[in-house]
């Protein structure tokens, strides 16, 4: 009997929201800290100011670090989806032997520790003489946003009713003509789900940008470099509360749109499946 | 097409072959993700393969010396620094993922089992905190355990200490609450993917032939989510163990872990070939764990049953 109470709802409830306690108290702690009067952030708050939110618009290299996040994360979001729609079109529509190794490889720097990933790029770029830039970190965006660009593809694609092409071709569309008049409306609330999850990756991404940067600093870069002054906490928790929000707005978009994807082709596949 | 390979003479047949082959579905499945396959030959696989064969080479001064030599792996594994930092990197990724497995299979079990039509919001709700930049997740988990910061003033407040504990940042503590909070949802979603496979039926058979909730749950419901587990233990397992930003930043000494030493040897100590004998022995033992784990597991599936 006292199993019974112990699996049902009541106890995991409590724990769920814990849970979620615990999911969001550091994240919680950026936009309170980052209206505070004292620049070192603990309790009790001193008050409420927008200063160091004023300040940002003010520091040229944070600009020129927002301006280059801007550049890769948009050159990044395109080339991986432009690459994950092939992948994910093929995965999904045909099939053929080694179909899965090549899927695995693909999906692999998923599940590698991206320090190594970074290193060994770093060393072919510098065997072969490539001068590090924005270009080499947006390459290694693109091959780390690949597998999540899939993700969101291939739940987008899955189940998508080839009749209907067949129908317009048929009918005498053309072969373009079906691609964007049939097969394009499907799949765009996926494609543009991919464009926003990738963009909002390379966005937050450091470990990559951080090994494969020149001079040119990105966000999370520029961040990394402020961490070593205590006194610029309070700029830095200001700049990340608005990541925070321009995160948690791609993603929900983003989400909104894989979820209208997923249901245009009738699939019913979760959040990763 | 049709009508070109009907009535035509044997050259127009050959071509209506070629065309037949062309169209066929490997050839044009391969075709199409080609590019993407061919990205990460160049930029992972390639690359990969020149790291390990630097792990065999000597580096003197600005020349690699390409002789075969194994003893970079001598270094890697003897000497008591890097045999430590590999030691605790393995030690804090393993329990990393146990913690955050345990925290995790309550949760997704609820989503799946009592979410209702509320499950997809449940899972976004967990994912959102993790689409913040994991630098700054990282650096408030510093504010949370700092000297000065929310957990030390909180307990002042409450007059449980008198004076703000040094003991809770800078240590390996802290790089392992850090990771088991960075990874939480990592684990979460491929537990709960295979909770919703479980069929009800077989949980509600169990029920019917007398076995009690608890029971059930053991016997039916865990042994088939296991699959869930194991991949949300290596999910989990695999990257922590290569991880820089966590270490660097909470971990202070006695937190560092393989890959900051591996990024040293890259920066500052300019020794490639010992960075990439390290680079390749993490991989070697991520491979090891994640055979171990998923052996282990399959193990304690049989004995269930």
């Amino acid at each position: 009997m006292r199993a019974r109470r112990f699996l049902s709802g009541g106890w995991l409830s409590v724990y769920a929201f814990l849970y979620i306690v615990f999911l969001y108290l550091p994240v919680i702690f950026l936009p309170i800290f980052s209206v505070n009067v004292a620049p070192t952030p603990k309790f009790p708050l001193t008050g409420f100011t927008l200063q160091w939110y004023a300040d940002l618009p003010h520091t040229p290299a944070l600009l020129d670090a927002a301006w280059n996040s801007l550049k890769v994360g948009v050159c990044a979001s395109v080339l991986a989806t432009v690459l994950g729609i092939l992948a994910a079109r093929s995965i999904t529509r045909y099939r053929y032997p080694g179909r899965r190794t090549i899927n695995g490889l693909i999906m692999a720097p998923l599940v590698l520790p991206e320090v190594i990933v970074a290193i060994s790029m770093l060393l072919v770029m510098l065997q072969l003489g490539l001068s590090l830039s924005l270009f080499t970190v947006v390459l290694g965006h693109v091959l780390i946003c690949i597998p999540y660009s899939m993700t969101v593809l291939t739940s987008g694609f899955e189940g998508f009713d080839r009749s209907l092409e067949e129908a317009s071709a048929d009918l005498g569309e053309s072969a373009f003509g079906t691609f964007r008049r049939v097969t394009l409306p499907m799949v765009a609330p996926a494609i543009i789900s991919s464009l926003l999850v990738c963009f909002t990756i390379s966005l937050d991404e450091f470990i990559i940008a951080f090994f494969l940067t020149g001079t040119e600093a990105t966000l999370p870069i520029y961040i990394w470099g402020q961490l070593r002054f205590a006194s610029k906490l309070p700029g830095v928790l200001a700049l990340g509360t608005l990541l925070l929000v321009a995160s948690f707005l791609l993603m929900t978009i983003a989400e909104i749109l894989r979820r209208r994807a997923a249901r245009r082709t009738q699939n019913e596949g979760g959040l990763y499946a | 097409m049709t009508a070109a390979a009907e009535g035509s003479p044997p050259l127009r047949m050959t071509r209506a072959r070629r065309n037949a082959l062309l169209r066929s579905e490997p050839v044009q499945g391969f075709a199409l993700i080609s590019p993407t396959f061919l990205y990460a030959l160049i930029l992972l696989v390639l690359p990969i393969l020149v790291v390990i064969a630097h792990s065999f080479w000597t580096q003197h001064y600005l020349t690699i010396d390409r002789t075969f030599t194994l003893e970079n792996y001598r270094v890697a594994l003897t000497e008591p620094i890097y045999r430590d930092l590999l030691w605790r990197s393995l030690y804090i990724s393993l329990t990393v993922s146990l913690f955050t497995v345990i925290l995790a299979y309550p949760i997704a079990y609820y989503i799946s089992f009592h979410g209702g039509r509320h499950k997809s919001l449940w899972l976004f709700l967990i994912t959102i905190p993790f689409w913040t930049s994991y630098l700054l997740r990282v650096m408030s988990w510093k504010v949370i355990l700092g000297y000065n910061g929310v957990l030390n003033s909180g307990l002042m407040g409450l007059g449980i200490i008198d004076e703000p504990s040094t003991a809770l940042l800078y240590n390996s503590s802290a790089v392992i609450i850090t990771l088991t909070h960075a990874w939480a949802a990592f684990a979460i979603l491929p537990i709960f993917v295979s909770l919703e496979k479980v069929d009800r039926t077989l949980v509600e058979a169990a029920t019917d032939l007398g076995d009690g909730p608890l029971r059930s749950f053991l016997r039916v419901t865990l042994p088939l989510s296991a699959p869930g587990v194991i991949s949300a233990a290596l999910i989990v397992m695999i990257p922590t163990v290569g991880d820089y930003v966590t270490p660097k930043l909470v971990g202070g000494k006695d937190g560092v872990m393989i890959a900051n030493a591996i990024q040293a040897q890259f920066g500052k100590a300019a020794n490639w070939p010992l960075g990439a004998a390290l680079s390749v022995t993490t991989m070697l033992i991520v491979t090891l764990m994640a055979g171990a784990t998923v052996l282990i597991i399959r193990a304690l599936q049989r004995l269930a049953r």
